[in-house]
């Protein structure tokens, strides 16, 4: 692959040289400058000291304007492994901390510490180490880095990081070719301060332990060849070489070629073929930092060209302004067209934009020529193919092509020629017949490029940025959704126990909270007695009844009023209901006022009171049955084509019809209408709207009674029936069976009992149109039982938040009613249109189908019965007192 | 051998023939399966990423995906001249200039808040494709200038307008070499030569 160890050894021992392709000869021009001693330039006004004056990233300022600093007091501390500090190369007052412009081609401006000298030159606290061979290496690492000391050939590698290599070192090479013409810095250093240089490389050897140390000096400068050959004879395995004279030599991948003949692979580092280079400079400052603790704050810069009086070397403070220097060397002006000083050497320097600018580590030449070095700006012609160029090129490239590329901006072609491995020497530009600064192309073509690549990377870090945020916004907005579903679910979940609870969390409320029931009764009740005006208007009979104040005439012409009512607006009808209750309650009201006197006077003596209101009530019913009869057959034409109610209405009303008639509807009607005068004379304390409402439940109940009492019924018993009755208005199947099965024996009576509080209850509370009826009730009841079972759970839910009612409250029965009408009214609403058609036949399986739910309800019903006989039974003894 | 034998035997030959050879295209088909539309890869490597839309489309990959799809090649703005270059020789068309209806190409530039100013609302925040504003509610943002693409997306939103687009400072590291600002032959010595 590349030679051996031994190989090379023998060859350098035999004094033969490898050598690398092209180079060129041009006049070096250091005799110029060679002769004359490295001087030490007096101090300049100020010194502006860059943060950054090697390749790496900036220090950390750590001082601040007006700070007085001591000759080599740090300046910046490093802010990462590539940077090392700089410091103060002189004592002195720390003027200014601000942008200035740098040695770089650019001319644009970095940050800068001005310091103003003091001209004392005091140093600040050294601290040498002596013993180096015994410290520990990275202790003697870490010396360099505080050193500030970076390569001082051109480059600007931080010294610290080349000698923390891991990589096995072959050689160690000390570099002093110095092949660019002009330049006589490390020649002056070599022959002057040789054996420093040897102290500096000792340190590397104690550092690296490579396994040979070549010293490489080119054979133009026999004088400092001889100078370390002195200083290393006593080392044997020191190698001082000569080179031959050939630009680029001093390379640092030319002179591993010329003295290994191995080549540093490309985006490789020199340690990859275990060698390992220093300049002569860098070396000398390593020993300076180590055996004298001086950081490197000076370097030694040729001012040269032919514009200046005297070229020479200067020890120069780093931050020397470049004007000063060449007022050092005596500048002419008038030598120049214009003010034109090139920093470095006239192959690789850059034309400087400013003379204040300052000296830094890597300043090795400021080259000031004369009128007649200069090429023309307009010099470049046509390229002519003559590959001079190539010829030329140390690195074997082929510059025309890039050249080529890099001027049409095809800079992905020019990199496929290779261009990063050019390493700027300016040979093919020197041999160029057509004067094309080719090394200016290329440079240009490699800033693009390396500007390319970084907005590449940048436009990369954005990709990955924008794909991110939208991946998270992308999530966000899922989870978003989630949350929304989750919350929608959730609130269906709770609208739909709602909807199971509602009724009955509802009627548990207003049972449990009469007095909230009673608010919204009265409202209710005020709603329904807007609504029984207009009903009343519709339906004249209204007043007819009222002022009739016969109960079945009422009944019926509430009936016809409650149709009108159904037939206007049926969601309506159950507050309309209400209002029914509330002129039926008035009427009842009426009712007793006119008959409480009797009926109060009676109801002691029961029969004597039946048989008064029998007689009343006769008389009644036979107006009521005329007057029903008419109104029947008028209210069964409108509401019979659209309700099942209207079906019972028609129904009860021929019944109320045929009761007009009969004995015994006779008894009933006066029954009622005794119980609504006992009713209204208990009640009568009682708020209106609330007795209005419940009125019809008790007026049901005390239809029952006074109808069970003049039949002799015992008290508790006909209590407990008309409780059951009142509740089971709900659950009329419930009660009929409970009826059937607890009053069996009394089947007739019994039954005529339970039908008749249907007829009596019916004429008088489902003309209110499903309102507190509890035929309405039992007809929802069933319809909902029918229907479905959530409908039964709501009315258990209900019937027992009555029973609970009824339990708790004496007036159970007042207030289970409205509570019923509520329900009713929710149910009847829901279900009116489809149910109700359903409710004939649903009502006739009501025995069969809801059996289960019956018998709850009946148990239900029975419990609350229970409540409600005891409740009747005081009534009564109270009655009875 | 009759002829009709050597037809038989011809005929299975080239059928194994064809059998053998399509089975290695089929495997071949599955085993070097390309997946995804790598042109819309390559043109979305190409597009300067900064996602500023000013195309018309949402982003530098859906603008990628249209290309691909045969739309224009001169709408984006922030890559200007070269990305134009660069599509047309991906795309083995003709560079066109800058179409002037999705904007100039400008310099380089990034959002700056001027911070006194900013109220906290963070709608430049939402705005931003690539989240370099940093900030909270009722707090003062800033704008991770490492991460500023300059799309301008963020300045609108802005109610109090106190965003401003500052072209970014050219620095020693971000510097072009330019031969009108820097005088090319400096190879003094080639005249004593």
């Amino acid at each position: 692959m590349y030679p051996s160890f031994d190989s090379i050894i023998e060859t350098l021992e035999a004094g033969k040289m490898y050598s690398f392709p092209g180079g060129v000869h041009p006049d070096d021009k250091k005799s110029l400058s060679n002769t004359s001693v490295i001087k030490k330039p007096s101090l300049p006004e100020l010194l502006i000291v860059p943060l950054r004056q090697h390749i790496g990233s900036d220090g950390i300022c750590c001082v601040e304007v007006g700070d007085t600093v001591l000759k080599g007091q740090i300046l910046s501390q490093s802010s990462s492994p590539f940077s090392v500090p700089v410091h103060a190369p002189t004592s002195g007052e720390v003027v200014a901390i601000a942008p200035h412009v740098v040695a770089h081609p650019s001319g644009l401006t970095e940050m800068c510490i001005s310091i103003r000298p003091d001209g004392k030159d005091s140093w600040c606290n050294l601290f040498p180490i002596a013993n180096y061979s015994e410290l520990d290496k990275n202790k003697l690492i870490e010396a360099i880095c505080q050193a500030g000391i970076s390569g001082m050939g051109g480059a600007g590698f931080p010294t610290h990081i080349k000698t923390s290599t891991s990589k096995p070192v072959e050689f160690l090479i000390l570099n002093g070719i110095e092949c660019e013409p002009y330049i006589t810095s490390d020649d002056r250093l070599m022959r002057e301060h040789a054996w420093q240089i040897r102290q500096g490389l000792d340190i590397l050897t104690h550092l690296i332990g490579p396994k040979a140390i070549v010293v490489a000096v080119e054979d133009n400068k026999p004088e400092a060849f001889e100078a370390l050959n002195i200083a290393c004879q006593d080392k044997k395995d020191y190698r001082v070489v000569s080179v031959e004279t050939k630009y680029p030599a001093g390379g640092e991948k030319q002179l591993i070629q010329v003295l290994t003949g191995r080549e540093v692979p490309r985006n490789g580092l020199p340690a990859d073929v275990g060698v390992m280079m220093f300049n002569v400079g860098t070396c000398y400052a390593i020993a300076d930092a180590i055996l004298h603790g001086k950081p490197l704050i000076e370097r030694v810069v040729t001012v040269t060209g032919e514009a200046v009086e005297s070229p020479s070397n200067f020890r120069a403070l780093l931050g020397t302004p470049v004007s000063h220097l060449l007022d050092e060397a005596n500048y002419n002006p008038k030598k120049q067209k214009a003010p034109k000083v090139i920093m470095g050497g006239p192959m690789m320097g850059f034309t400087l934009s400013d003379a204040t600018i300052p000296v830094v580590k890597t300043t090795n030449c400021l080259l000031v020529p004369a009128k007649k070095e200069l090429v023309d700006d307009n010099a470049e012609r046509p390229c002519i193919r003559c590959s001079a160029c190539a010829d030329a090129c140390p690195a074997s490239l082929l510059p025309q092509q890039m050249f080529w590329h890099a001027k049409a901006k095809e800079y992905d072609k020019a990199e496929e020629y290779d261009l990063f491995d050019c390493i700027e020497c300016g040979a093919c530009a020197y041999v160029c017949p057509s004067e094309i600064p080719l090394v200016h192309y290329y440079r240009q073509a490699k800033s693009e490029i390396r500007i390319q690549r970084d907005e590449k990377n940048k436009a990369e870090k954005a990709k990955q940025r924008f794909e991110a945020r939208k991946e998270r916004l992308e999530r966000e907005k899922l989870e978003r959704e989630a949350k929304h579903r989750k919350a929608k679910e959730a609130r269906l979940a709770a609208n739909k126990a709602k909807e199971q609870n509602a009724v009955a969390a509802d009627k548990a409320n207003s049972a449990v909270d009469a007095g909230a029931t009673e608010a919204k009764d009265k409202v209710a009740a005020a709603l329904a007695r807007a609504k029984a005006k207009k009903a009343a208007m519709q339906a004249p009979a209204n007043g007819e009844s009222m002022t009739a104040n016969n109960d079945e005439h009422n009944n019926t012409t509430d009936d016809k009023k409650a149709q009108v009512a159904a037939a206007i607006a049926r969601a309506k009808a159950k507050k309309a209901a209400q209002a029914q209750n509330d002129i039926q309650e008035e009427s009842a009201d009426e009712a007793s006022t006119t008959e409480a006197p009797i009926s109060q006077a009676s109801s002691p003596e029961d029969e004597k009171k039946a048989k008064v209101a029998a007689a009343i009530a006769r008389a009644k019913a036979k107006k009521a049955a005329q007057a029903s009869q008419s109104i029947a057959s008028s209210t069964e034409k409108p509401a019979g084509s659209n309700d099942e109610k209207t079906a019972d209405f028609s129904d009860t009303e021929t019944n109320a019809a045929l009761s007009a008639e009969a004995q015994k509807k006779a008894r009933i009607a006066a029954a009622v209408a005794k119980a609504k005068a006992q009713k209204a004379a208990n009640k009568r304390e009682n708020g209106q709207p609330d007795e209005s409402v419940s009125l019809q439940g008790t007026s049901a109940q005390s239809n029952e009674q006074s109808v069970s009492q003049p039949e002799a019924q015992l008290d508790e018993k006909k209590a407990r029936i008309a409780a059951a009755v009142a509740k089971a208005k709900a659950k009329k199947a419930a009660s009929q069976k409970e009826y059937g099965s607890s009053h069996s024996t009394e089947a007739d009576a019994e039954e005529q009992n339970v039908n008749s509080p249907k007829e009596a209850g019916v004429p008088s509370t489902s003309h209110q149109n499903n309102s507190a009826s509890n035929v309405n009730a039992e007809d929802s009841d069933r319809n909902s039982s029918a229907a479905d079972e959530k409908k039964a759970r709501i009315a258990a839910a209900v019937a027992k938040a009555k029973a609970k009612k009824l339990a708790q409250e004496g007036n159970g029965d007042l207030a289970s009613s409205p509570d019923t009408a509520k329900q009713e009214r929710s149910k009847a609403s829901e279900q009116n249109e489809s149910s109700t058609n359903a409710a004939q036949a649903t009502s006739t399986q009501t025995s069969s189908q809801p059996t289960e739910q019956d018998e709850k309800k009946a148990r239900i019903a029975a419990a609350v019965a229970k409540a409600k006989a005891k409740k009747a039974a005081a009534e009564q003894e109270k009655e009875s007192e | 051998m009759t002829i009709s034998t050597a037809i038989i035997f011809a005929v299975i030959a080239i059928g194994a023939l064809a059998l053998v050879f399509g089975l290695v295209l089929g495997y071949a088909s599955i085993r070097f399966k390309v997946e995804g539309d790598p042109l819309v890869e390559q043109i979305d490597a190409v597009l300067p990423q900064t996602q500023c839309g000013q195309c018309g489309y949402p982003g530098c990959k859906p603008y990628a995906e249209a290309i691909a799809d045969g739309d224009d090649i001169n709408k984006c703005p922030p890559g200007g001249e070269a990305t134009i270059k660069k599509l047309a020789d991906l795309m083995g068309v003709e560079p066109k200039p800058l179409d002037a209806a999705h904007g100039e190409e400008d310099v380089k530039k990034v959002a700056f808040i001027r911070e006194d100013e900013c109220i906290g609302c963070t709608k430049c925040i939402q705005a931003c494709p690539v989240d370099a504003i940093l900030g909270a509610a009722k707090h003062m943002h800033t704008v991770i200038t490492d991460e500023c693409t300059g799309c301008d997306l963020c300045v609108d939103p802005c109610p109090v307008d106190c965003i401003d687009m500052v072209p970014i400072a050219q620095t020693t590291s971000t510097w072009k070499w330019d031969f009108e600002s820097s005088p090319k032959g400096d190879i003094p010595i080639k005249m004593v030569s």
